[in-house]
């Protein structure tokens, strides 16, 4: 951040503000301000790239809206939402955050989790990962059989996909399937033991969602359709 | 549960007919109808300290309180009420690890560490020598808090310690376990 005296000229519009108290009840409370910097005493992100959540208000409230654009604290600011917890004022300083991402060209946002939500868009699966649903369906029915196989108690253990009429539909994080398939099994067992009348999906399986992050609307709309 | 799938249900006004649940709540349920008879004498002797993360997601921004008391009677119930110490604040109040809003995969490492350091030094003050975190973001990053400051904890799933001391955790299902746990009670040896 710079390190010269920021001049407040007339007030200006800031997009980000009135976005956001257009969509949220109550406008948001964003201007329900009391400065008493309880968000920002509490906030792990204070202090990362010159940024905490009162200054990033206060921001906003001044209409500085290339200053915001220009520092990358929105991708630093995890939206855990404990600001609002601790506000008296209930602010909503995340859905600001949120919409700060959302003016990022789309291309200029972190590759990172740009690649993620993209790979998720690839197929069915939803997966950050890139599993296709013929990947997913092999790796839970090799790893069942071989369980089933080597641990006679969980003989008749199963681990359905698509299973019609099922009670519980299971998301599964990516990270099992993909690079600790072994991983997937103790909840497997817990579900046999119990009685649980389970299902994973060969669509939406995927139990992440980095379009969320990267807030892409669309894509985050696409991927919670799918898994509905 | 996945919050994704819960906010943009909400967010976008999707038709459906099923809930969104996370699977504590059942932990819980299943312990109190006794369909899962787990108890904590496998630490008795042993007396390995615990303490708990509550993932924003699903603590502070999905189903509050109630939620995060169903994970202490799971976790309680499973490493014994004196194994289990509380980070301070918790719950609701709890600091978020770092790990979440694509901050992993954002490429802001040091940020990422930084932000993190509040996260470590409250496990820390804990003595613990495990850190649950049925959250796959707070689980990754825990278990890189802990390498990067050095505070050698092991981070767990929930999963983990549930079939551990119901004596049905196999030799190649203990990826996270330490090595005070690794040989202790191996299904099928």
């Amino acid at each position: 951040m710079t390190e010269e005296v920021i001049r407040l000229g007339p007030k200006k519009k800031s997009k980000f503000l009135d976005q956001v108290m257009a969509i949220l009840p109550e406008g948001g409370n964003l201007n329900l301000c009391l400065t008493c910097g309880a968000c920002s005493s509490g906030c792990p992100a204070t202090g990362l790239d010159g940024l905490d959540p009162r200054k990033f208000l206060r921001m906003a409230a001044l209409g500085m809206d290339d200053e915001i654009l220009k520092s990358d604290w929105v991708w630093m600011c995890t939206m855990c939402q404990r600001c609002i917890y601790v506000c008296p004022m209930k602010i909503d300083i995340p859905q600001l955050v949120y919409n700060a991402r959302g003016s990022w060209p789309r291309e200029a946002r972190p590759k990172g989790i740009l690649g993620s939500c993209d790979m998720a868009l690839k197929d069915e699966s939803c997966s950050a990962m890139g599993a296709s649903p013929e990947d997913f369906q092999f790796v839970v029915e090799d790893v069942l059989e071989e369980y089933r196989e080597t641990q006679p108690e969980f003989g008749d253990m199963q681990a359905p996909i698509d299973k019609e009429g099922a009670e519980f539909f299971l998301n599964q994080n990516s990270r099992e399937p993909v690079t600790e398939p072994d991983e997937m099994v103790p909840l497997w067992k817990i579900l046999h033991i119990v009685g649980a009348d389970w299902t994973y999906g060969s669509k939406g399986w995927g139990g992440e969602n980095y379009c969320m992050f990267l807030a892409d609307n669309e894509a985050w709309e696409h991927i919670t359709r799918t898994a509905a | 549960m996945t919050f994704s799938v819960l906010a943009g249900l909400k967010k976008f006004n999707i038709p459906h007919q099923f809930e969104v649940k996370n699977i504590y709540e059942y932990y819980a349920k299943w312990i109190r109808e006794k369909k899962l008879n787990v108890n904590s004498d496998w630490n008795k002797d042993l007396k390995i300290k615990f303490t708990v993360q509550d993932p924003c997601q699903i603590v502070r921004k999905s189903y509050g309180d109630p939620i995060a008391e169903d994970l202490r009677f799971v976790v309680k119930t499973v490493v014994g009420e004196e194994n289990f110490i509380e980070m301070t604040p918790n719950r609701s109040n709890n600091y978020c690890c770092g790990g979440g809003g694509g901050f992993l995969q954002s490429g802001y490492k040091e940020a990422r560490l930084e932000f993190g350091r509040l996260k470590d030094h409250q496990i820390q003050s804990t003595g613990a020598n495990y850190c649950i975190a049925g959250c796959h973001n707070c689980h990754a990053q825990i278990h890189e808090l802990s390498e990067h400051y050095g505070g050698g904890y092991h981070v767990v799933h929930l999963w983990t310690l549930i079939c551990f001391a119901l004596g049905i955790l196999g030799e190649n299902e203990r990826e996270y376990l330490g090595p005070d746990l690794k040989d202790v009670a191996v299904y099928g040896a």
